[in-house]
């Protein structure tokens, strides 16, 4: 990418909104979490610790992770109260 | 400067340096003023109170539980549009430091009246410029008054040039000296005023637009966005002229950069910001009397630093540099900064440190021994040596 000089960037570090959705910060994890489908039982415990918040819901299902924003931080893993979270080698 | 015969719409109101600043505060009616007294500024927001309370502004007046939180609340305040106003001194302006350079970073044009007081400790309550000084390197642009006069117009330029440029101003006064001391001040009515400030109309803001502000910027930006600043200073050093001749055709009393006395055919010089000018001029007017070529050269605009303007009017001359802040381990600030101006025949005096007197005689006393060749090059005023 190439990137701008100082006359092409606005004062104060003004961004339109919303560009972390472009800034995908994925890769800076280690391990990912793997879920177990089979045992969910969709309590959305993860979805609301997920400091990321990037663990999709669509009618009250608990979709697969986003890893293109997660972090690995295991949270989810910990948290999760049938243990239905591995967390596994990237 | 006035025609003759024309009639300007000014009155006169006794003021001190703090009441001259509440007033044009007053009179500017800024969107939001959040802030935390503490002396010798706390009069300004006394005043200011009391002109919130009696229904005379439409501010939004913020009682904050710290300085921190004052230049916070100023900080959201600005960004989501307003136009925004506080006050401070000393340690108060210790604890605002980590906000500081955020507001000139996110190029945030807040005007902050600072009413110089030295730092703790040991703890005193008196003048010297250390505080304003400690700060002068975090992208403010930095004004100081000799008198409440100076005060009061300072605040409306400041306005103008702050949001002109994009950048947050620090307006200095003496503490005690010029904030406690009533004088006749020239004040210019609401109406001009109001028109001379306009209204703030920023670009992008908070509340309007979808916009992040404040966002990271490593390797890659982050030395972009200061060389943003420095292009804005130097936009800053011209628009302040233009805004101050502009305030010279509706309220006397603007001398641009710096306010010259009796300085062209002067063979020794005082260079002095604020306060002290005024005790320069007193004894420059009596060694004058007696033949002596004496002149002052009184600084108004600190940061930008209007170094080839200076180097011209202290061409030839012996100059003597008066800093009432000291920069421990290295030169003084002003000193430093008028050598680096390219002026050499030059003497450095160190004065009026935690609010020391300093006296028509000691002024009168480095002027003619600066005269004869007797000054050393850097010398303590009013110090138990
Ligand atoms: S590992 Fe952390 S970031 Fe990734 S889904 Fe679990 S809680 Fe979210
Ligand atoms: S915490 Fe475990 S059981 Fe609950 S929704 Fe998340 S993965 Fe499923």
């Amino acid at each position: 990418m190439k990137l701008k000089n100082f006359r092409e960037i606005k004062e104060g570090a003004v961004l339109e909104a919303g560009t972390s959705i472009e800034n995908k910060t994925g890769g800076w994890k280690t391990f990912r979490p793997e879920v177990d489908f089979k045992k969910c039982i969709h309590c959305m415990r993860c979805v609301i610790y997920c400091p990321d918040s990037c663990i999709p819901v669509k009618d009250k299902k608990r979709l697969g992770t986003n890893l293109n924003y997660c972090k690995g931080c295991a949270i989810c893993e910990e948290e999760c109260p049938i243990k239905c979270i591995k967390m596994v080698r990237k | 400067m006035y025609k003759d015969g024309e009639e300007m719409k000014t009155i006169i109101k006794a003021l001190t340096g703090n009441g001259a600043a509440a007033y044009a505060m007053k009179q500017i009616n800024p969107d939001v003023v959040a802030a935390y007294p503490i002396t010798p500024s706390t009069q300004i927001m006394e005043d200011f109170s009391m002109y919130h309370a009696n229904g005379l502004v439409d501010s939004d007046l913020i009682r904050v539980e710290s300085e921190h939180s004052a230049m916070s609340a100023c900080v959201g305040a600005s960004a989501a549009g307003a136009r925004v106003m506080t006050a401070t001194s000393s340690q108060g302006l210790g604890y605002m430091f980590e906000v500081l350079p955020v507001v000139s970073g996110l190029r945030l044009p807040i005007v902050v009246n600072i009413v110089n007081r030295s730092l703790s400790a040991p703890l005193n309550i008196h003048c010297d410029h250390g505080d304003s000084m400690s700060a002068r390197d975090l992208g403010w642009i930095q004004i100081y008054a000799e008198d409440a006069q100076e005060v009061y117009i300072n605040n409306l330029l400041a306005i103008r040039l702050a949001e002109k440029v994009k950048l947050p101003i620090m307006l200095m006064q003496d503490g005690f000296i010029t904030s406690h001391c009533v004088i006749g001040v020239d004040v210019l009515d609401d109406a001009t005023v109001k028109k001379f400030v306009g209204n703030y109309n920023p670009e992008k803001t908070l509340l309007k637009d979808d916009i992040t502000i404040g966002t990271l910027a490593l390797t890659d930006y982050y030395f972009e966005f200061r060389l943003q600043q420095i292009k804005a200073m130097n936009e800053a050093k011209k628009e302040f002229i233009k805004i101050d001749n502009e305030l010279n055709k509706i309220i006397k009393h603007s001398t641009g950069y710096f306010e010259e006395y009796k300085l062209k055919d002067a063979k020794a010089a005082i260079v002095v910001m604020s306060s002290t000018a005024g005790a320069v001029k007193e004894v420059i007017n009596d060694l004058r009397s007696k033949g002596k070529k004496v002149g002052l050269l009184k600084l108004r605009l600190f940061r930008p630093f209007p170094y080839e303007e200076i180097k011209k009017a202290l061409k030839g001359k012996k100059v003597i540099v008066m800093d009432r802040s000291i920069s421990l381990g290295a030169n003084c600030p002003l000193y430093s900064e008028i050598k680096n101006s390219g002026v050499s025949n030059i003497h450095s005096i160190i004065f009026g440190l935690g609010g020391k007197n300093i006296y028509d005689e000691d002024i009168k006393d480095i002027f003619e021994r600066a005269l004869k060749n007797k000054l050393k090059e850097i010398e303590y005023i009013g110090v138990r040596e």
